[in-house]
């Protein structure tokens, strides 16, 4: 077997090209998980779906070994993971599923409304056919209110859909407490946990979750791939997307992509073994460029609670700057944005609006995703970086001025266009 | 999103970042646009006794496409009359630093601006009254 020399010093960093500090918008493949991949690509091509033959058998048992991998991460049984193209078609297929399934007798689903927009989307389309969905709000510090969630829950509710860690701010919803809830209530618990897995300890049992949704390329895997979990007891039955050959127990038809099943697996058995050391490196570096960031610069308010919270993750205000601007200002890093800007909707981000944020500060927020590539000299560049850009840029800008005359912006009267 | 190269040009090195006073009788100032929709532009004029703005400064909160118009239009409304920069247009701003559609609103601004700050510079000294009112920001 020839393996593809990749050298790990390189990753996010060849030379000229910004520092890669987004982390949560995706992730390098590990090269081992790329390693583990190649052979399903060329020697070992088989369909895992083909029983008569040693190419069919090694195929499947490859893609067995991978579901056993994901479902360890989580404290899943294997036979309780479906495969899919990632964590959108997870979401669409736990919530559609589960919706469709039980549409006879149940119409209302609970969710909120700093979910990805999968989720989001998806419980609009199911308002169209009918369904009706609550959105709950979050608190400013991006969590919800579990006493609100109770009484969200009706004799209709079929399901109950929450994030484990918020894509922008990283927030970790309390899912055992959610789970415990749901339990009791009688109601199937989805989580999003496209952000979660891999990054902090998740046990479907113990937090009594009945439908999770898992991404590849989030967590160091091929970009592709993801998986659902469906519980097996007490059974969670869906009404699939996607029709076919019944693969995957008729959840997911569609020959299995070897390469990306294995990818994904050895991306999980990755994050099981590292996971410690790992959260334990990122938030050092998170608290770091913090730190040396609040050292450099006043006025910079941390978006969302920040004990709970991804360990590699860091969204900030920095008021009076734009921050559409500003990530202009800091091009040797690539980071994201809040701001309206950055999207095609003229909109600053919903998220950061759920938390109770003014416009205003929505628009000077920045992401950081700190990752297993990030290193300290990164952090210290960043905060050099971000520090002489946010000083020149609040040179140049009139709320900065009148924030030094002392005077109050919201006393102005904005003509908002 | 991909900027042009004038856009960056003019965030790298804006021309004519600053204050003037503004309760000094030649200057003007049109502060325009809003916090919560992510763009301010505080644009200043200095008028010499002829009528000819001689000298501009700008402050802007917003993105590089904010940043670049207001940078832009400092360096063309000097050296003009009043009138001949109040003629300055919008698609004019947007075309020379090739805003793509949805940074338009940014030259839209660049434009209310400079009304902005002839407006002040008139009624301070008298002669506004047949000046009309900028249009409302748009964007």
């Amino acid at each position: 077997m020839s393996a593809v020399k990749i050298d790990k010093s390189v990753i996010g960093r060849n030379a000229g090209e910004p520092i890669y500090l987004d982390y949560q918008a995706t992730t390098p493949c590990d090269p081992r998980v790329v390693e583990k991949m190649l052979p399903w690509f060329t020697e070992k091509f088989g369909n895992p779906h083909s029983r008569n033959h040693r190419y069919g058998w090694e195929a499947e048992e490859a893609v067995e070994q991978a579901r056993e991998q994901i479902a360890d991460l989580i404290g899943a049984d294997r036979r309780e993971i479906v495969f899919t193209s990632g964590a959108t078609e997870s979401n669409n297929l736990a919530i559609k599923g589960v919706a469709h399934f039980n549409k006879d007798r149940k119409n209302h689903i609970v969710t909120v409304v700093t979910e990805h927009k999968c989720v989001l989307d998806t419980c609009r389309h199911l308002e169209q056919e009918g369904f009706r969905v609550t959105y709950l709000p979050v608190r400013p510090d991006g969590l919800i209110d579990l006493g609100q969630l109770e009484e969200a829950i009706e004799d209709k509710t079929v399901l109950v859909s929450v994030m484990g860690a918020n894509n922008e701010i990283g927030v970790i919803q309390p899912l055992a407490e959610i789970g415990a809830l749901c339990r009791r209530k009688g109601v199937f618990f989805h989580t999003d946990c496209a952000q979660a897995v891999g990054k902090i300890s998740l046990d479907v049992n113990a937090m009594n979750i009945d439908l999770m949704s898992i991404s590849g390329h989030k967590i160091y895997g091929p970009k592709g791939i993801g998986a659902l979990f469906v519980r097996r007891r007490p059974r969670v039955r869906l009404v699939p997307l996607i029709n076919g050959g019944g693969q995957e127990r008729g959840m997911r038809s569609g020959t299995l992509a070897t390469p990306l099943c294995v990818g994904l697996g050895e991306a999980c058995a990755i994050a099981k073994a590292e996971m410690g050391a790992e959260a334990e490196r990122l938030r050092g570096l998170r608290d770091r460029l913090l730190k040396g960031i609040q050292a450099r610069l006043p006025e910079v308010y941390v978006n969302g609670d920040l004990d709970r919270r991804l360990p590699g993750n860091l969204n900030l205000s920095f008021a009076f700057v734009e921050g559409e601007g500003l990530m202009m200002g800091v091009k040797d890093l690539a980071v994201s944005s809040g701001s309206a800007c950055t999207s095609a909707s003229l909109e600053p981000s919903y998220v950061l609006r759920a938390l109770g944020l003014d416009a205003e500060m929505a628009h000077t927020s920045l992401r950081f995703g700190i990752g297993r590539f990030t290193t300290e000299a990164d952090i210290d560049y960043a905060i050099g970086h971000v520090a002489d850009a946010v000083n020149h840029l609040r040179e140049m800008s009139p709320l900065w001025e009148m924030h030094q005359e002392g005077i109050d912006i919201k006393s102005i009267r904005w003509a908002e266009h | 999103m991909a900027y042009s190269d004038k856009v960056i040009e003019h965030y790298e090195n804006p021309r004519n970042v600053g204050s003037f006073d503004k309760d000094d009788k030649d200057v003007g100032t049109g502060l325009v646009g809003a916090p919560a929709c992510g763009d301010v532009m505080k644009l200043q004029i200095k008028v010499s006794a002829d009528g000819i703005i001689e000298d501009a400064k700008f402050k802007t909160f917003g993105c590089g496409s904010a940043i670049a118009s207001s940078s832009l239009v400092t360096e063309w409304v000097k050296g003009k009359t009043l009138d001949e920069a109040e003629k300055i247009k919008n698609t004019e701003i947007a075309q020379e630093l090739a805003l793509p559609p949805v940074k338009i609103h940014c030259s839209v601004l660049a434009e209310d601006a400079i009304k902005a700050a002839i407006a002040d510079y008139r009624k301070k000294t008298g002669e506004g009254d047949d000046v009309p009112e900028a249009d409302a920001a748009a964007g």
